[in-house]
């Protein structure tokens, strides 16, 4: 039984293929084979012999069969092997191609606005980009001869002869917007109203469309202080710092009283803006205590109503934070700037991940 | 508006430094836009002696000068004619920034001596335009300060000019006197005010005034005198200095001395040749048509309205805007007629804009001058007149009236703490509107005469609160709308303008931002550039409408980045299209854009032409983001921008568009000059229906348990059937085994014959209560048949 076991071990051992295996397996444990045949014979023994030689050959019987199954998985990961060795690819290559798309800075920028002043209690109004005069300027306390008129370099819209009505105009700036959301709402409201404006300007520093937002909360007891603080609050959380300092300069608008400029804290280091420190002051925009005169325009009684409104240039503020040198560029779809300072598609502003995702 | 120091400190007794005015003056409201501090870049400059001065050995114009300095004895080459011995000059050591040249002086070899600074010409250091030699002062240490020197012998040359932006209300703040006021209310000086005495007249006027009755409402105040014996040289250096620091160029006596009260005290004034005005003058409306030379030189021609001062013989001055050149005066006038009125600021700024004409007369008129102090500052200038040109006066001619404007506020001083959020003792807020000069009535505040810009109590809280600094405003929280957690703000059309946005840019679109307005041509090729949407005063042609469509602006884009070399491109914008010139004539689109191949070329083959139904997974794509309904027909006819036979309208139903894609028309192309062929997609974001659930729950989902069963057939059509009739057909067949048919395979042509295809569809049948048998498929698989063959024309492929 040791040669039959010393024979068939060496051969499994040996086998080149699996077809070779399995001729091994038919001569060794095949219903003929040879080992088969031997228990066979384990019939004709004595009960003695029986005791002895039936667990020998059982035994046999599943060395043989584990060898072969050895044999077996060892000659297929030899081919695998071989095989795989076949399939190198170079990886080195580049991917098959897959377009990235990109989300333009002022819609993002939109976005991250929103996220802040919505966490305020701020909604988001819209409003037409063609207005009536009546809605861009005397709703706003600024009549026909208003020297502020003139001064906003309007885009008319052409008028068919005989059509005597006042032209309309591009909107100048997004307050229009307060008085329909105030017509529409009435008091209190908070709104955020960012979008498209126009005027006819064209130079290193201005293109005829831009974007702005106005902000407007009206209620019975908002003051001055609490713009100042909201401001701050919107500039802090926009540059991502703890704190950036906000600067009233009173001026002058139609529409506000009292008016005052916004200035950021900033420090211009080596051409470099870091908002909230330094010693300069960045101008970000006008705003002020909405006029009594809007407030009658727009249906709502100065006498138990009172609120701020502000408005700053969206552009601007992309430009300030992600360093984007050009306001032109904006606007001319040249590939290289849209991939180069376009947005991921998935990074949506929030507060609660960051603004940049 | 430009001021110096010194002329404001005619006006306010004040030991501030320039620094401070200037930081006050912006808190204030009067926004410094420039300093111009000479004593700034003068620093550096010391005072020298010059104890050598030797020829140069190798230049005839040159001299070796051995200058004393307050760093001891240096050598400095000159070329000053005046260079020599014993004169005190003005040295610049080496690393000082010379102004006038534009240099930091170095140690240098001048023709091989070596020279360690400079001496200085007063240009060299913009103090004025002299250059004829370096400066030699009469007085001074060596080492002392230059600037120290000018500012104790000659402070004029050192006086720092400011400049303001003055905004639309406070026309009284284009005087000096103003200025003034704002900064003594703050605190920061005391406010000087002299008494006006009047000159009085030695003679009847010779030259009558009157104003007609319908020109009273524009031209309400008109007065003058006549100064007769005058002698009209230069006016003296004092004068023509602070002109000059305020950038204007002085004329004569009697012009200066009306720009030095222009800008003194916010009081525009005339002076005509009295010897050449023929009668008397008359403020009138302009009947149309009239003409006049004006100062400058040049004829303005009248319309109806206009209010022009006419003497018995023709026009003479556009009131409140300009003189006429031949009523003006000359260095020979002895006699003459000085004019002080008050103009209406609507009339004057109409009339102003009507004839394009500009000058400081106008704009203040149109802010508002101070109509009370028409005849005080009538009288001060009488006396500048005869203290700088002598002659006598006449008695002063008045016609009209100082305007009727009195009104009272009631200041109520718990405004600024409620509107503003400033707390201020009552006391300090009357101080403060009384040294603004409001005269208080108890609690009834009675604005000045030169704010005409206050109108209201809320002026009277912006008053106060400007004066007592918004620069020291503290924040206040404002209160949350809400206690808890935020809720969502955005509407369903922000929400999915957004979705849209951001489906699109995942697609691989690159998001353009471009103008709302186009050019003509390119608006008419998208069904738009009516005068509807025409603006009347674009900056260019290439803006003068209202894009009807998104399209254009982006294959404008394309066009311009194939210039630059690019191949394959996909722009995409959300914006707003105009359908016509009314507010609210506007509606949201979406759309996209790809020209060119799929991507760059590559190694892999994956790179092909864009086509259509790219542009359609891509619409399909934005529209279920959007949450419209996943089974949309696809009809055709779009407009005619598009490939007549290759665009498709997603519908839901044939008026209920809601997006559009295909082939952008080659005719469009070539227009635009675009190499195409381009593939573009446009959604109706606001065409989407709302979704019906209200509540975030999903139906259940509804899986079957039983075996699906799918099976395949080929059909042969006429090339023009199109592939959905096919899949509605089976579809059809039986609606409840039906699950779902898909189109795997389309062949045109070869053997099956010209204007033929084949197309192969995959039938999912899903059985609900028993496992099919071999018939049920068999029976189902006919039905199928049955209904494409007949909705088609078709016939299954053997």
């Amino acid at each position: 039984m040791d040669d039959l076991r010393g024979k068939y071990l060496d051969l499994i051992a040996g086998a080149a293929d699996e077809a070779a295996l399995e001729d091994l397996r038919v001569a060794a444990v095949g219903k003929k084979g040879e080992i088969s045949l031997k228990m066979r014979e384990l019939g004709k023994m004595s009960p003695e012999e029986r005791q002895v030689a039936g667990p020998a050959l059982n035994a046999l019987k599943d060395e043989v069969n584990a060898a072969l199954s050895a044999r077996k998985t060892a000659l297929e990961d030899t081919a695998l092997e071989a095989r795989l060795a076949e399939e190198w690819l170079d990886v080195s290559l580049p991917s098959r191609p897959r377009r990235q798309g990109t989300v333009h800075p002022v819609p993002q920028v939109m976005e991250e606005i929103t996220a802040i002043f919505a966490d305020m209690g701020f909604s988001v109004a819209e409003g037409p980009q063609i207005e009536t005069d009546w809605y861009n300027f005397d709703a706003l306390n600024m009549p026909a001869h208003h020297s502020a008129r003139a001064e906003m370099d309007t885009f008319y819209m052409a008028r068919a002869e005989g059509d005597d009505r006042p032209p309309h105009v591009l909107r100048t700036h997004t307050s229009p917007v307060q008085i329909r959301s105030m017509e529409a709402q009435g008091a209190p409201i908070r709104i955020i109203a960012p979008g498209r404006t126009y005027r006819a300007d064209y130079d290193q520093t201005h293109t005829p469309m831009f974007h702005q937002f106005e902000g407007l909360a009206i209620d019975r007891d908002i003051s001055m202080a609490n713009l100042k603080w909201v401001l701050e609050e919107f500039a802090a959380a926009f540059f991502e710092v703890d704190k950036v300092e906000v600067r009233f300069r009173a001026s002058h608008f139609p529409f506000t009283e009292p008016s005052a400029e916004i200035d950021f804290r900033c420090s211009w280091e080596g051409g470099t803006l870091k908002l909230g420190e330094g010693e300069d002051w960045l101008e970000a925009g006008g705003s002020g205590m909405v006029h009594p005169n809007v407030l009658r325009s727009a249906g709502v009684d100065p006498d138990t109503w009172q609120g701020f409104a502000f408005g700053l240039g969206i552009d601007r503020l992309a430009m300030l934070k992600y360093g984007i040198p050009d306001l032109r560029a904006f606007f001319e779809s040249d590939l290289r700037w849209l991939k180069h300072y376009g947005f991921v598609p998935l990074d949506t502003p929030t507060l609660h991940g960051g603004l940049r995702g | 508006m430009k001021f110096t120091l010194s002329w404001l400190r005619e006006h306010l007794e004040t030991g501030a430094s320039v620094v401070d005015l200037a930081d006050t003056l912006t808190d204030l409201g009067l926004e410094v836009e420039e300093v111009v501090d000479p004593l700034g870049t003068l620093r550096p400059f010391t005072l020298g002696k010059i104890l050598k001065a030797e020829q140069h050995p190798d230049a005839d114009r040159l001299r070796v000068c051995q200058v004393a300095t307050d760093q001891g004895e240096k050598q400095i080459i000159c070329g000053a004619p005046n260079a020599r011995k014993g004169i005190t000059v003005v040295v610049a050591h080496p690393g000082t920034y010379v102004p006038g040249i534009d240099t930091t002086i170095q140690v240098g070899k001048i023709r091989g001596v070596e020279s360690h600074g400079m001496m200085c010409s007063e240009r060299e250091m913009e103090l004025s335009d002299e250059h004829d030699g370096i400066i030699e002062l009469t007085s001074g240490e060596i080492g002392e300060s230059y600037a120290d020197w000018l500012s104790a012998h000659d402070p004029g040359k050192v006086d720092p000019m400011i400049e303001i932006a003055i905004t639309p209300n406070r026309g009284d703040a284009l005087g000096v006197e103003g200025i003034a006021r704002d900064l003594a209310a703050r605190g920061i000086g005391t406010k000087i005010t002299k008494p006006i005495e009047p000159v009085p007249g030695t003679f009847p006027c010779p030259i009558g005034v009157s104003i007609d009755d319908n020109t009273l409402p524009a031209a309400p105040l008109f007065a003058g005198r006549v100064i007769r014996g005058v002698t009209n040289g230069p006016s003296p250096a004092w004068l023509q200095a602070k002109l000059k620091a305020i950038g204007l160029r002085p004329i004569s006596a009697l012009v200066d001395i009306t720009n030095f009260f222009t800008f003194d005290r916010n009081r525009p004034l005339h002076v005509f040749d009295a010897d050449k005005v023929s009668g008397n003058l008359r403020v009138h409306l302009a009947a149309g048509g009239e003409e006049l030379l004006a100062l400058d030189e040049k004829t303005y021609r009248f319309s109806p309205g206009h209010v022009l001062i006419s003497d018995d013989r023709t026009v003479e001055s556009i009131a409140g805007i300009m003189g006429g050149e031949e009523s003006g005066v000359t260095e020979d006038t002895v006699n003459v007629f000085l004019e002080s009125a008050y103009w209406d600021p609507v009339t004057t700024a109409l009339t102003a804009r009507d004839l394009k004409i500009n000058s400081d007369a106008k704009y203040r008129f149109e802010r508002g001058v101070d109509p009370a102090f028409t005849l005080p500052g009538l009288e001060l200038a009488t006396r500048m007149v005869l203290d700088l040109c002598g002659g006598e006066a006449s008695d002063v001619v008045v016609a009209g009236d100082v305007p009727e404007d009195t009104r009272a506020y009631r200041l109520d001083t718990k405004r600024i703490e409620s509107l503003v959020g400033m707390s201020l003792p009552d006391a300090e807020q009357r101080a403060t509107l009384e040294k603004l000069g409001f005269r208080l009535d108890g609690d009834m505040a009675h604005p000045p005469s030169w704010r005409s810009d206050v109108r209201g109590e809320a002026d009277l809280v912006e008053e106060v609160a400007r004066i007592a600094s918004l620069t020291k405003l503290e924040p206040k929280p404002l209160k949350r709308t809400q206690t808890g957690v935020g809720r969502p703000i955005l509407t369903l059309a922000q929400r999915r303008e957004r979705a849209a946005r951001r489906t699109m840019a995942a697609l691989g679109y690159n998001e353009c931002v471009t103008y709302s307005f186009i050019d003509q041509a390119s608006a008419a090729l998208f069904g738009g550039g009516d005068d509807a949407t025409r603006l009347e005063n674009p900056i260019s042609s290439e803006m003068s409408h209202m894009r009807p469509a998104l399209l254009p602006g982006l294959l404008q884009a394309a066009k311009r980045n194939q210039a630059r070399g690019f191949e394959d491109i996909a722009l995409f914008e959300v914006g707003t299209a105009f359908h016509g010139g009314e507010p609210g004539e506007q509606h949201l689109l979406v759309t996209g854009l790809l020209v060119g191949p799929t991507g760059p070329r590559d190694p892999h083959g994956a790179r092909r032409g864009v086509d259509v139904f790219d542009v359609k997974a891509d619409a399909e794509a934005v529209l279920a983001a959007l949450g419209a309904p996943a089974k949309v027909q696809i009809l055709r006819g779009a407009r005619e921008w598009w490939h007549p036979g290759r665009h498709g309208m997603l519908c839901l139903g044939p008026k209920k568009v809601l997006g559009v894609f295909g082939e952008v028309h080659p005719k469009v192309l070539k227009a635009m000059d675009v190499k195409g062929p381009a593939m573009a997609l446009t959604i109706w974001p606001d065409e989407v229906p709302e979704p019906r659930a209200t509540g975030p729950t999903r139906a259940a989902l509804d899986i079957a348990d039983l075996q699906a069963v799918e099976r395949d057939f080929a059909f042969v059509l006429d090339a023009d059937v199109e592939a959905l009739s096919v899949v509605n057909a089976a579809q059809g067949a039986d609606k409840a085994l039906v699950e779902h048919v898909a189109v795997f395979d389309e062949f045109i042509g070869g053997a099956l014959g010209e204007g033929k295809k084949s197309l192969a569809i995959s039938v999912m049948l899903q059985p609900r209560e028993r496992t099919l048998t071999d018939e049920d498929i068999d029976a189902v698989s006919a039905k199928i048949v049955e209904k494409v063959t007949k909705a088609t024309g078709g016939t299954l492929r053997g």
